[in-house]
């Protein structure tokens, strides 16, 4: 709880307002504060004017009849009629100014992919590289544009002060400009905020904000996978270890196991499927590898390569008995590479 | 029908029934096929008591949830993801369609309206009853939801999330809850409407009537015709979920932005339809505790029927975010602001009529106060939501939670208010004022320490219905489960003191607060037919009629409003 307290003074924004991390944080924020001082000058007012009429104007025995009969004042309703009326135009065109700003991305915006699904991001590259966090070069327009496999999700990042629903069925659009690089340990966070399911709360990533001479070094390393040619590949598979110690040009390549472990987590499967043999949404992975599974439809199947595959792109097409048809397709979401590390992965949880 | 207009009364005739309502008939049966509006305002008053407090624990057991910031990370946890998910979504259907829509029109409505305006009963009694029971059918389907496969998508119910293939089955029960109790609601308003139209005394003019009726009335107006679109977008609902027909689900061709117009388009309006009511129980209490004619009295009726009808231009607003264009975001937009001047009209009128007056601060009053402090602050935080740039930001954050439940709960105060207000007349029994008192201030701070801290929290960018969340705002979460437990003390207070005074409380004069509308000239509690003679009509907020009597401890009119003949 201490811990909770001494957090408070961790925002790096003001009173009521996270950080600024995007060009359009400050307007943002001018426009807010502004709209507070006139609630707060009308609010004291109001409260005020009742404190004092309660505290002067008490009945006592003494005073048992008010002191005014005044009935109305039609120059008074009017003035109090129009006066917030210029205030509220005054706000809506402010809102407007600032909103257009925020919707219209320049024609030179880099464009990211993002597909939400429950429950997790994946942001996807020009490289075709994808990732469970976001990562922008500092001082570069960035357009992301979305779209959702299952239900409503929206994309939020406080200290941008941007968000847009991701709706199935349409591409949704936001964008964005942030000019600071973010220090190593105080990414900037994004939340999904459009209720999504169970683990709605568990939507949320963070934004890493690079120097924009580092994000193309970044990017070419992100995803080990995608850049290796067919031949080293097949080196790769074929011998994990002395292929990474090799080429250490490789950065953050694992043996397959480990990388599908990563899979696991990263492409939304450890939502419904547990490793501990507990059931959930779906079946345990737990000694998964070369099981034979009943299926709904009576007959049965053993759990092997084919399978995996099968059920990874397709999974109505076998299911197995006592669960429903709920996995969304990943049918185009997942590349066969991605799938053969997850295998590698499923042949490590046979189960002891 | 009542009879009204017919010729007073041969002499004769005055030996009807003057029994109190609540002794002339005993048992159950003469209760629940009761045709006394009375009778069922007090029924609908004990269901929605009943229904608050359930609503009430679910809210509870959320803030106690959120104590915690890392719930997912919990071993076995006592709450889980799921249940917490249900949590949320049955505390705020229940607290919406089962208590503050039907609130203060079908339980206090009911009971004052037909008295004020001097009637026997509403014009259609039967009609009232059946939507009493259309209520406790679909507060009953709601429920029993419960058991099988609790609903766990909200209450705004967005689909696909609520069509989708393992959206629980619970769904359909809950929804045609929802459809059923809009009957119930359409009913009410309808007999509303009717009867301030045909049952008025002669010579209540409209501008003699009490504000509450202007409020109660365009309340109605809503009710009618926002309602069935709601209904409407409830059965398409229940078509998608269980015919797979594409309405709103894209995987069944439909589109999901397309039930969010339609949602909203009925649950905009219905904020009015809970907060009108609100604000003409404040004009009342307004007056008659600063004993004061009420001012600007065409300005705050003419300013509820033009919350009525702008309440419906501005739905769009919920849906800045959602998708829709930017030009409908634009337009949207600045409707929205039309409905901030006339509620910024009543506020200041209130104020006026406190201005000069004589302020009795009795628990009526207090809540009453209360709510220009709430109704305030919620007014006032809406005007970050209805401009463009700041919505995209505070958009289903916490920020928005806090601001609607200023508003909301603002209602909740109110008709709290409203209940100790009209208590003496409906038993006869007043209840101790410094217990009343108490509660209402342990009510009014546990509100501003639960809801407060939620504005800085959602401003920082803390999402709403998230069962884990960053460290950083945990101590706004702790404070606000703090401020949560603060309200349930004194809503123990509150209902303590309401009891006890069934038994124990001093017997209510006719005019305990000294108000010259017709509901307190009559007995406490009133006949069965409501007055034992014939009501005049008079300003409703013309206090030169009335003088203190300490022998009666109540108010007592110099020339008498109800003639015998």
């Amino acid at each position: 709880m201490s811990r909770a307290f001494t957090t408070l003074a961790q925002f790096d924004g003001t009173f009521m307002m996270p950080k600024q991390g995007s060009t359009v944080s400050a307007s943002v924020d001018s426009l807010f504060y502004f709209i507070f001082v006139i609630c707060a000058v009308f609010f004291a007012l109001i409260v005020g004017l009742m404190v004092w009429f309660m505290v002067v104007y008490r009945r006592t025995p003494q005073r048992m009849d008010p002191t005014s009969n005044v009935t109305h004042n039609t120059r008074l309703e009017l003035l109090w009629s129009v006066f917030p009326s210029l205030l509220l135009v005054l706000m809506f065109v402010w809102g407007f100014r600032v909103f257009v700003d925020m919707r219209v991305p320049p024609e030179d915006a880099y464009v990211i992919n993002v597909n939400a699904q429950q429950w997790s991001w994946a942001f996807t590259y020009p490289n075709g590289t994808e990732t469970e966090d976001l990562t922008v070069p500092a001082g570069v327009p960035i357009k992301l544009v979305m779209q959702s496999a299952d239900v409503l999700h929206s994309l939020y990042i406080p200290n941008f002060r941007v968000k847009q629903d991701v709706v199935p069925g349409r591409y949704t659009m936001v964008w964005f400009e942030a000019p600071e690089p973010t220090p190593e340990n105080k990414p900037h966070r994004l939340f999904c905020t459009e209720y999504c399911g169970k683990d709605h709360s568990n939507m949320n990533r963070n934004v890493i904000v690079l120097p924009k001479e580092d994000f193309p070094e970044w990017l070419e390393n992100a995803d080990p996978l995608i850049g290796m040619t067919p031949e080293h590949y097949q080196e790769y598979v074929a011998d994990p270890q002395a292929f990474i110690t090799a080429h250490p040009e490789y950065v953050g390549l694992m043996p397959p196991a480990v990388m599908g472990e990563r899979l696991y987590t990263k492409k939304g499967c450890v939502s419904c499927h547990t490793v501990d043999g507990k059931a959930n949404t779906g079946p345990t992975f737990q000694g998964i590898w070369g099981r034979t599974e009943e299926l709904a439809d009576g007959s049965s199947v053993k759990v092997d390569e084919n399978y995996v595959r099968e059920s990874i792109l397709n999974p109505g097409a076998k299911l197995v008995k006592g669960y429903g048809n709920v996995m969304t397709p990943y049918q185009g979401r997942i590349k066969d590479r991605e799938i053969d590390m997850l295998i590698a992965y499923l042949r490590t949880l046979a189960s002891k | 029908m009542s009879t009204l207009n017919a010729p007073a009364a041969p002499a004769y005739a005055t030996a009807v029934d003057t029994r109190n309502y609540l002794k002339a008939s005993y048992g159950p049966v003469s209760w629940l096929l009761t045709l006394d509006h009375k009778r069922i305002g007090v029924m609908y008053l004990v269901g929605i008591s009943v229904m608050f407090l359930l609503g009430g624990i679910f809210a509870l057991l959320v803030r106690t949830t959120l104590l915690f910031a890392n719930n997912a990370e919990a071993v076995d946890p006592l709450i889980t993801a799921e249940l917490y998910n249900r949590f949320f979504t049955l505390h705020g259907a229940i607290m919406v369609f089962i208590v503050i829509i039907p609130g203060i029109p079908a339980a206090l409505g009911n009971f004052v309206l037909p008295i004020m305006l001097g009637a026997k009963d509403v014009a259609f009694p039967r009609v009232n009853l059946l939507s009493f029971y259309m209520w406790m059918l679909g507060t009953a389907l709601a429920l029993a939801s419960l058991f099988f496969g609790a609903v766990d998508t909200g209450w705004t119910f967005y689909t696909p999330y609520s069509t989708s293939e393992n959206s629980p089955s619970g769904m359909i029960l809950v929804v045609t809850g929802a459809f059923i109790l809009g009957f119930s609601s359409v009913f009410t308003g309808l007999n509303f409407i009717v009867t301030i139209h045909q049952l008025r005394r002669p010579g209540q003019t409209w501008f003699r009537l009490p504000l509450f009726l202007w409020a109660i009335y365009s309340t109605a107006v809503i009710q009618i015709l926002a309602t069935p679109v709601l209904g409407i977008t409830l059965l398409l609902l229940i078509v998608e979920k269980t015919m797979k027909m594409g309405f709103f689900n894209p995987a069944y061709g439909g589109d999901p932005v397309l039930f969010q117009h339609f949602f909203w388009f009925y649950s905009h309006p219905a904020v009015y339809i809970m907060i009108l009511p609100a604000m003409g129980v404040m004009s009342e209490i307004i007056s008659v505790f600063s004993r004061k004619h009420i001012f600007g009295y065409r300005f705050i009726a003419w300013s509820s029927v033009a919350i009525a009808l702008f309440g419906f231009i501005v739905w769009g607003h919920h849906m800045f975010t959602s998708g829709q264009s930017a030009l409908m975001n634009t337009i949207f937009s600045a409707l929205t602001f039309s409905v901030a001047v006339p509620s910024a009209i009543k506020v200041f009128n209130w104020l006026a009529t406190m201005y000069k007056g004589s302020i009795a601060l009795q628990t009526p009053m207090l809540y009453a106060l209360w709510f220009i402090w709430i109704f305030g602050i919620g007014g006032l935080t809406g005007l970050f939501l209805g401009t463009l740039a700041t919505d995209i930001h505070l958009h289903d954050t916490y920020f928005v939670v806090a601001h609607f439940h200023y508003v909301m709960a603002g209602t909740i105060f109110v008709l709290f208010g409203a209940i100790h207000y009209w208590w003496p007349k409906m038993f006869g029994r007043m209840y101790d004022e410094r217990q009343g008192a108490i509660a209402s201030i342990l009510l009014f701070i546990g509100f501003n320490l639960t809801f407060l801290p939620q504005f800085v929290m959602g401003s920082q960018g803390m999402p709403r219905r998230y069962y884990s969340y960053d460290e950083v705002y945990q101590v706004y979460h702790v404070l606000s489960s703090v401020g949560s437990y603060v309200m349930a003390a004194g809503l123990l207070v509150m209902g303590y003191c309401l009891f006890t005074s069934l038994k124990r409380g001093a017997k209510a004069p006719d005019n305990p607060w000294g108000s010259n509308s017709l509901e307190w000239h009559t007995t406490s509690p009133p006949p069965l037919e409501n007055f034992n003679g014939t009501p005049v009509a008079d300003d409703p907020y013309d206090y030169h009629n009335l003088e203190w009597d300490p022998q009666i401890q109540g108010f007592r009119s110099k020339k008498p409003m109800v003639t015998s003949g």
